[in-house]
């Protein structure tokens, strides 16, 4: 289990590396001469410019300069915004904790909501009450996040006042936002885990399990749960990036001080540094939470462990 | 106290079945899957129900054991098990009786073990329902793998059972299943999945625990050779009903029903010249639809009128051999 954990983390820094690679090409590729948005040739001398070039390391091949670029991103130095001078990395550090706030709490509160119902939905599969719950969560999934947002803001902080209307101004700011992003996302665990648990039901091991005189809770539990919530678990893991991506939407809608609101703004003024900044963050987010995931999926289903293994991911 | 409870022990009735009806509800109709199902199984002695896939002969089982899977409901008879009525028990109650007084081998051992459990904590789960501690329990689990002969079983007992063969699984399940002891073991063809060679090992280790524990056994399967090697008595089924019962020897030697006949016939032997296996014509009918009168009229090369409007009864043919058809030849 051991060797196996540690394969998926270096298989992970390997993607981030991966990602840093094509992250730096892109910046090579784009048009356009750093050296010129700072220094303007018709006034500046050629041979002030070729010193100000060496001295951004910008005459070297290009990966040389990927080395030092990786350098400094290992030493938590993401550059400066064009726009303001602030250092990236202390513009994303004073956001990111309100988008993890947002993310964290709708997959949170998704997961909660979702398990149980899907559950439930199962247990008592094609009765009127499975029919509702699983027409509900389909037709939430279908809402667009901006038009549910606003929604909620007319009625919860406009008409009824329980609520912040936008920005954040304590805990209670949350509420609408994290449930601006759960509901539409609930439909799909509601399903997964239901089918999941239909198909389980169905499994031979599952009447093994009765016959040998376990009472039907202890069935539910450690045989029809345990095995339906493995691939449940894996995608709770794989969702957490989805959600700090789909938030850049409802952070601008509900005013949210957070790293999508920067990413926006940052995209708009293309302030480039910003915007790879936050890429890199959640590409590192992606590939830590990916991971955990398949660590997961490992510890709950021994067949998984063995296959990677065999292939040596 | 009289001479009737003086006779040997085997001859004793631990489990009567009369009546038993089995239905699934389905868009195209209901299905009845088993239909007026009635006989006994003895104390330690192996009875074989035998029949064609698709005859009701794993339902029946699984009624017996109340694990009949939906849409399908028992809607008629009972089961009386050591003079328990076993269709009136509350769930829990039929629980208790699960494991501890019947317990089941499945059919397919490749998917009849959770994927996610060592398999002797499968065994151990089981062990566990009768109040052992924790401790003793994993090394009864460990030394009921050895009692099903699987070789290493300290070492088998942490593995997975992807980890095991198609045999050792079967092995693990049988452990698991005799490990509390019960008063009848219902296996629901145990060998079909397996290797020839493993089927072999397979049956002699059934033989070997009843042996043992004076289990009784109810062996379902396809195939007459194993009921000729194992059973004492048998019942024929065939599209949701039983045909004939009694003694191994009188059915085999002695058939009544035509379809028994016609069963044994279509047996591959290795002494017969003629390359031809005989086949019996037309095929399993609809269970939506069942053929008026005897089910097996349709494929009945002795069927006369009656057997076209009538439902045959059953004739006790000679002591303890009955044969459900209008004209039984004996």
């Amino acid at each position: 289990m051991l060797n196996y954990a540690l394969r998926r983390m270096a298989f992970g820094l390997l993607v981030v590396f991966a990602v840093t690679i094509v992250l730096f090409s892109v910046m090579q590729l784009m048009p356009g001469d750093p050296i010129r948005l700072v220094a303007d040739p018709s006034r500046i001398p050629a041979w002030r410019i070729e010193e100000l070039r060496r001295s951004l390391g910008l005459d070297k091949p290009a990966y040389i300069q990927y080395f030092y670029w990786l350098n400094r991103l290992l030493h938590g130095d993401f550059g400066h915004s064009i726009v303001s001078g602030q250092s990236v990395s202390s513009l994303i550090a004073a956001r990111l904790p309100y988008t993890l706030l947002l993310a964290l709490g709708s997959l949170v509160l998704h997961y909660v909501i979702a398990v149980p119902l899907g559950l439930f939905a199962a247990l008592r599969a094609n009765s009127r009450i499975d029919r509702t719950i699983v027409l509900v969560v389909t037709v939430l999934r279908t809402l667009p996040g901006f038009w549910l947002g606003i929604l909620m803001m007319i009625l919860f902080a406009i008409k009824l006042k329980i609520f912040p209307i936008s920005g954040y101004q304590g805990p209670l700011s949350a509420v609408l936002p994290v449930l601006t992003l759960t509901l539409p996302a609930l439909g799909g665990t509601v399903r997964l885990t239901r089918s999941e648990v239909l198909e389980t039901i169905r499994e031979p091991f599952v009447l093994t399990a009765y016959a040998k005189g376990l009472p039907g809770r202890t069935v539910r539990v450690r045989h029809i749960l345990r095995n339906a919530l493995i691939p449940v678990t894996v995608m709770f893991f794989l969702s957490l990036p989805w959600i700090v991506g789909g938030s850049v939407i409802i952070e601008n809608v509900f005013a949210w001080p957070g790293m999508g609101r920067l990413l926006w703004k940052a995209i708009t003024n293309q302030d480039l540094p910003i915007v790879q900044g936050i890429i890199v963050i959640i590409a590192v987010l992606t590939v830590i939470s990916n991971t955990i995931g398949d660590i997961i999926s490992g510890v709950l289903d021994p067949r998984i462990r063995i296959e990677l293994e065999e292939v040596g991911g | 106290m009289g001479l009737v409870d003086a006779q040997p022990a085997a001859g004793r009735p631990l489990m009567q079945v009369s009546d038993l009806g089995v239905t699934f509800q389905t868009s195209r109709g209901s299905v009845r899957a088993v239909s007026g199902v009635s006989f006994e199984v003895r104390e330690s002695e192996v009875f074989a129900l035998v029949g064609e896939s698709g005859c009701g002969k794993s339902t029946t089982a699984l009624a017996v054991m109340r694990l009949v899977p939906p849409p399908g409901r028992i809607d008629s008879g009972q089961v009386v098990f050591d003079g328990v009525p076993l269709l009136d028990l509350d769930e829990d109650a039929m629980a208790r009786v699960r494991g501890k007084q019947i317990s089941m081998i499945f059919q397919n051992p490749l998917v009849a073990l959770n994927p996610v459990y060592r398999s002797a904590a499968q065994i151990e789960e089981a062990l566990l329902l009768d109040q052992i501690p924790r401790d003793r329990a994993w090394k009864l689990a460990v030394g009921v793998m050895g009692d099903v002969k699987i070789p290493d079983a300290p070492e088998r007992a942490l593995s997975y059972p992807h980890e095991l063969s198609g045999g050792m699984r079967q092995r693990v399940m049988t452990g698991m299943m005799i490990s509390r002891s019960p008063r009848l073991l219902i296996a629901d063809e145990p060998t079909t999945a397996l290797d020839v060679t493993i089927q072999a090992q397979v049956l002699e280790l059934l033989m070997d625990i009843r042996r043992r524990t004076k289990m009784s056994i109810m062996i379902i399967t396809h195939d007459f050779g194993i009921v000729a090697e194992t059973a004492d008595r048998i019942a024929v089924m065939y599209a949701g009903g039983i045909v004939e019962q009694g003694g191994v020897l009188e059915v085999f030697e002695q058939s009544g029903h035509p379809y028994t006949r016609l069963l044994m016939r279509a047996l591959p032997r290795l002494t017969k010249e003629e390359g031809r296996l005989e086949t019996i014509a037309g095929h399993v009918p609809n269970l939506v639809e069942l053929p008026s009168g005897c089910t097996f009229h349709p494929r009945c090369p002795l069927k006369r009128d009656a057997c076209l409007i009538e439902r045959p009864t059953v004739r006790e043919v000679s002591p303890g051999h009955f044969v459900t058809c209008h004209y039984p030849e004996v």
